[in-house]
């Protein structure tokens, strides 16, 4: 059986499927860095992912059975779970930020709010169980994808998984090398700062929870409408809490995240993988559990608050000092 | 020179200003103008109002009734944002800088409105030119938390300036700074308003608005109590307007030289002996690097030095939250602590008066039976103290939080003193106290004193150093760099101790 496991063949293939299974962790760990970085700690991802992968396949499902456009399908999906992350980003900034309730209440209530909300509206919509969408082909990359093991690995990919690649660096870029990206580090490290010098924190952090969920629920909607190609209740299972466990793997470095955000996707590539060779001795439920092992594991290693943000969590109130 | 400033426009004109806020009015019809050209004093005990006024004026707050003018045009400063606009910079008391950040990143924030950052190394020329032009000593591209507080303060200023203030104001800059950087603030001052900026001095320091300022308002329970040229008041007459009454607190000052003859008992064994310590800080640095100390019974040790020098790490190595990594600390009899951070360490904010009084003691008698809280004892105990101590509380089951500063002070110093002690351990006794509370700590530490017991006063006031201590060593780098009897203290020679010049403190003598 170890036979089996050791080949090139196997190696590409678990490689090849990690990077694409860590795309919606990924996107959903560069979100709360962005959140994060303003000082507001979002821990209802879970949540926002859940309501990004139902409003995409929803938005893909209908687009595809009433025009039959593919591709016109899973872009207005994944367009679907960008805006509705946002609007849950909006519920969470406008209690945690105008409101100032704490953040970690709130953020475990959006988790329930959308597990609520998706397994509602799929129940009671009952066209959506054992609905499909087709969502997006592979495209590789002309010249690159010839390249010999390298050009599978990585140039073989939907269009997402590229996006997300440059998304990476965008979100590097707009933190570290933009005016935007250094208020919004200013704002959560000293939002005192930020607003005697003529800055509205406010703002700043409205924009930052929303750009943060939406990408949060971009990657839910990659999930159901590109990957899985399915919806059902809870299909995020946990990847929005391994989302917040990464952030701090990443250091609040989009880099990092990248790095995490593999290691869990080559995981979970492995235990399908192994679920698939039928090693009939290791009950499935210990498989399921390995990406989640595997990431808490690895945080161990990369403890400390010392890179987090330091007013991480903290209400802003004018005139307090 | 002075004709052209009379004739010229007010700078800033604030007419009739009323502030209040649940429960308090802060700000009572105050007017208070500022030329241009002028260092111009605001002078009251903490809660007259002084900040409050100053944050209507940079946008913080915005005033319940009254006008705000500058140069002759009617101004609503609704934000920081108008307040820049308008040319008003504040140096806050607490710094609002961003300590991860570089000192060009802090200064440029919110101001740049492109997308793109502009490349660091451009940034940082630009900077160190405009500091040069004011001759003000900043590395740009140092990152904050690496600067010495003196640093931090003139990257304020220099923000303030890369935002083109033409009123500046300052909210008690010296509190933090050792002698010689307050020297070097006092002339970077002068020199702008040699060059035409409005300066306001926020202050409780008489000596300092007195050296260096042109005119002086005093402020007293949020109300403006006069405006007076300098050259027309004493410390001892701007004491009395700003509090309302004589102060005997100079009595200490300048009359001390006499009560310093009083002798230590330095024949009997030391009450505190503190051998080669060696502390670890947060950080994970040596904070204290073997500090030796020794005090007697019936002295007052100060301990001198700038802020952040190990202060809080020895206090709490002798109080025991801080474990020790080399050394010892001998403590003979019991030991009473008046803590640096009264609301972290000293008292809890929802608990009462009374709570408060008996916290150490409830696990004993009278005040438990059987593990049963005595309330009557509790209650009669705190009346007694709140007597005894003139705490102004509205009952002794009010919330300590709810009081001011100088009297949750007292609340901690009378459940330290009613408890038996030869050891006292006051660390920054006075932080945030005005002169009234500041009186009655002093007293109760001279007391103490006398009574016999060993006092070591942690300070980073050099005043209340030079006014209580029979003995002062100065702390620098978690070392103690000098001892000297108050009789031959110096403040020229503390304060190059205090900015960490041994050798050259020695050379110069």
């Amino acid at each position: 059986m170890w036979a089996q496991v050791l080949t090139w063949s196997f190696g590409v293939a678990l490689f090849t499927a990690g990077i694409r299974l860590a795309v919606p962790v990924l996107l959903a760990v560069l979100g709360e860095i962005i959140t994060e970085r303003s000082g507001v700690m979002n821990l209802g991802l879970e949540g926002v992912m859940l309501v990004g992968s139902l409003a995409g396949f929803i938005t893909a499902h209908s687009i595809e059975q009433s025009t039959g456009m593919i591709s016109v399908a899973a872009w207005g999906g994944l367009a679907a779970g960008l805006l509705a992350g946002a609007v849950m980003g909006w519920i969470m900034a406008v209690l945690t930020v105008t409101l100032r309730s704490d953040q970690v209440v709130t953020g475990v209530t959006l988790v329930l709010l959308g597990q609520g909300l998706t397994s509602y509206v799929f129940r009671q919509n009952a066209g959506l169980a054992g609905a499909r969408v087709k969502g997006l082909d592979s495209w590789a990359i002309p010249g690159f994808s010839d390249i010999p093991i390298v050009g599978d690995i990585l140039f073989n990919h939907n269009v997402m998984v590229y996006l997300t690649a440059v998304l990476v660096f965008l979100c590097w870029f707009f933190l570290f090398r933009t005016n935007w990206g250094l208020e919004l580090r200013a704002v959560g490290e000293n939002p005192a700062a930020v607003d005697t010098s003529g800055l509205r924190v406010d703002h700043i952090r409205y924009r930052a929870v929303m750009l943060g969920s939406a990408l949060a629920g971009l990657g839910g909607a990659v999930l159901t409408v590109v990957q899985l190609n399915i919806f059902t209740e809870n299909i995020t299972a946990g990847r929005g809490w391994i989302a917040i466990a990464l952030v701090f793997f990443s250091r609040w470095q989009p880099g990092g995240a990248m790095i995490g955000a593999l290691l869990f996707g080559i995981a979970d590539a492995l235990q399908y993988r192994i679920q698939a060779l039928g090693f009939k001795n290791i009950p499935y439920e210990f498989l399921l559990m390995l990406p989640y092992v595997l990431t808490l594991v690895a945080l161990l290693w990369r403890t400390g608050r010392s890179a987090a943000p330091a007013a991480l969590g903290i209400p802003y109130v004018k005139g307090e000092r | 020179m002075i004709s052209a400033r009379s004739t010229s426009p007010l700078a800033v004109e604030m007419r009739g200003i009323t502030k209040r806020f649940p429960g308090v009015i802060a700000n009572r019809a105050i007017d208070f103008e500022v030329k241009p050209g002028e260092i111009h004093a605001l002078l009251g005990e903490n809660g007259a109002g002084k900040t409050t006024l100053m944050n209507l004026l940079c946008g913080l707050y915005e005033p319940d009734a009254g006008e705000i003018w500058l140069k002759e045009q009617r101004v609503w400063l609704r934000s920081p944002r108008d307040a820049i606009a308008a040319g008003i910079g504040m140096v806050h008391q607490h710094f609002k800088l961003v300590e991860p950040f570089t000192v060009a990143e802090n200064i440029v924030l919110g101001s740049n409105r492109t997308l793109l950052r502009e490349a660091p190394k451009r940034l940082n020329l630009r900077l160190q030119r405009l500091a040069d032009q004011y001759g003000l000593n900043i590395d740009p591209s140092a990152q904050i938390w690496q600067l010495s507080v003196g640093e931090q303060q003139r990257v304020e200023i220099l923000k303030a300036l890369y935002r083109q203030a033409n009123i500046l104001i300052l909210d008690e800059p010296t509190a933090v700074l050792t002698p010689q950087e307050a020297q070097e603030l006092m002339a970077t001052l002068r020199m702008l308003a040699s060059q035409g900026t409005a300066i306001v001095f926020i202050s409780h320091k008489l000596n300092e608005v007195m050296a260096i300022c042109d005119r002086v308002t005093v402020l007293r329970d949020g109300q403006a109590v006069g405006t007076i040229a300098i050259q027309d008041c004493t410390e001892r007459s701007l004491a009395k307007m700003m509090v309302g009454r004589e102060v005997s607190l100079f009595r200490n000052r300048e009359d001390e030289a006499q009560t310093t003859n009083h002798k230590p008992q330095s024949a009997s064994p030391p009450a505190l002996a503190i051998k080669n310590l060696w502390v670890i800080s947060d950080r994970k640095l040596p904070a204290l690097r073997g500090l030796n100390l020794v005090i007697q019974p019936g002295e007052i040790v100060g301990l001198a030095g700038v802020d952040g020098n190990g202060q809080r790490e020895l206090e709490e190595a002798i109080v025991g939250l801080r474990a020790i990594d080399r050394g010892e600390i001998l403590l003979t009899g019991k030991l009473a602590h008046i803590p640096s951070d009264r609301y972290s360490m000293g008292i809890l904010t929802e608990f009462s008066v009374a709570e408060n009084l008996v916290l150490k003691d409830v696990q004993h008698p009278p005040f438990q039976w059987k593990g049963l809280l005595r309330i009557n004892y509790i209650l009669k105990h705190a009346t007694d103290l709140v007597q005894q101590y003139l705490i102004r509380t509205p009952s002794v089951k009010t919330q300590v939080g709810k009081l001011s500063g100088g009297n949750a002070q007292k609340v901690v110093f009378a459940r330290e003193l009613n408890r038996d002690h030869q050891v006292l351990l006051a660390a920054q006794p006075t932080r945030g106290l005005d002169i009234g509370a500041t009186e009655f700590v002093y007293a109760q530490l001279l007391a103490r004193r006398d009574a016999g017991a060993a006092i070591l006063l942690i300070s980073t006031e050099l005043d209340e150093i030079l006014s209580l201590s029979d003995r002062i060593a100065v702390l620098y780098e978690g070392e103690i760099v000098g001892e000297v009897d108050r009789a031959s203290a110096d403040i020229h020679h503390l304060g190059l101790l205090m900015a960490g010049k041994r050798e050259r403190a020695r050379d110069e003598e």
